[in-house]
């Protein structure tokens, strides 16, 4: 599972990398700013992207977490119909062995 | 296994490698930004949940009305396989949703049938593990029901008041995103049939399994 959670980060990395670089996934935004004014009063649409950094969303944990599951379900789906595969087939040599021996054990 | 498993394995693995970064290069759409980047996940996923259904819906016809077991086994795999690729379609839309619409969920018609879809296979599954004698047709009937419900969530978007994405938002895409996102849903078809093929060798075993122990009881 531990090499499942890394491969799910080391796969996401690209993604969100480029973001990073831009500054635009709203990561540590809220740290280096200095206490923003109060909003002012609005009784008109405006867009989420012209919304104050604190009031956006940040998009980077839900796309790592989005790519981190998919990764991880894909693997231990895998893992899950490998070790079943494995397993029924142990069996089915025991038994086979045992019928060509003559015995049950 | 079949003797191109293992090669189609590798090159299965190799393009799904690739898959983050191919879609890292392509630009970010104009509205939703970086977030819309799920969506070459989230289709390609969403099309493998609803081909699975369909795959188990048509075995479990041909099971019903011509009896093979053999394509028993094909529409047990499937099912397992739509409950995964629903699962992934579940999750990761409603993580897109959250930023794109303010809400993880709404109850809107393509949601919520691929929800009940889903639940559909889930029944399946439930019906032959603790169905007992006989669950094998009683799930069949269900996968049937299973695969009515897709062309219903296929078309949903187009005939419903819907804030979800139309299907005619996939031919419209800027030639990199298209590419981007083909090359995704060729990656998850191949994961498909790689997974298919080896859950249905998980029934051929177990049915060798079954046969062996009745031969040692003869």
């Amino acid at each position: 599972m531990r090499v499942a959670v890394l491969l799910a980060l080391l796969f996401t990395t690209p993604l969100i990398a480029p973001a990073f670089a831009a500054g635009s996934t709203g990561f540590g935004v809220a740290g280096q700013q200095q206490q923003p004014e109060p909003p002012k009063p609005t009784d008109e649409f405006v867009p989420i992207s012209q919304l104050p950094a604190q009031d956006q969303l940040p998009a980077a944990p839900l796309l790592v977490t989005a790519y981190a599951f998919v990764w991880l379900a894909l693997f231990g789906y895998l893992v899950s119909v490998s070790r079943r595969l494995s397993k029924v087939q142990r069996e089915v040599e025991r038994l086979e062995s045992d019928i060509a021996k003559g015995t049950r054990t | 296994m079949p003797k191109w498993f293992m090669p189609f394995a590798g090159l299965t693995a190799v393009m799904f490698a690739a898959s983050p970064f191919v879609i890292a290069s392509v630009r970010y759409e104009s509205t939703m930004g970086l977030v819309q980047k799920i969506f070459y996940y989230h289709m390609p996923s969403a099309s493998m949940f609803l081909l699975s259904a369909v795959v188990c819906g048509l075995a479990s016809a041909r099971y019903l009305f011509k009896g093979s077991p053999r394509q028993d086994r094909l529409a047990y795999a499937a099912a397992e396989l739509t409950v995964l690729f629903g699962a992934i379609t579940l999750v990761t839309g409603p993580l897109w949703a959250r930023k794109a619409w303010g809400v993880w969920w709404t109850w809107d018609v393509r949601l919520t049938a691929s929800l009940m879809g889903w639940m559909v296979a889930w029944a399946y599954l439930l019906v032959r593990k603790y169905g007992g004698p006989g669950s094998d047709k009683l799930a069949a009937g269900l996968a049937l029901f299973g695969m009515a419900n897709v062309p219903f969530v296929y078309i949903s978007v187009n005939y419903w008041r819907t804030i979800h994405p139309k299907t005619s938002v996939v031919p419209t895409l800027p030639a990199d995103m298209g590419m981007a996102l083909w090359f995704s849903f060729v990656c998850f078809l191949m994961l498909f049939t790689l997974l298919l093929r080896l859950r249905v060798r998980l029934e051929e075993q177990r049915a060798k399994l079954d046969a062996l122990y009745l031969s040692l009881d003869e």
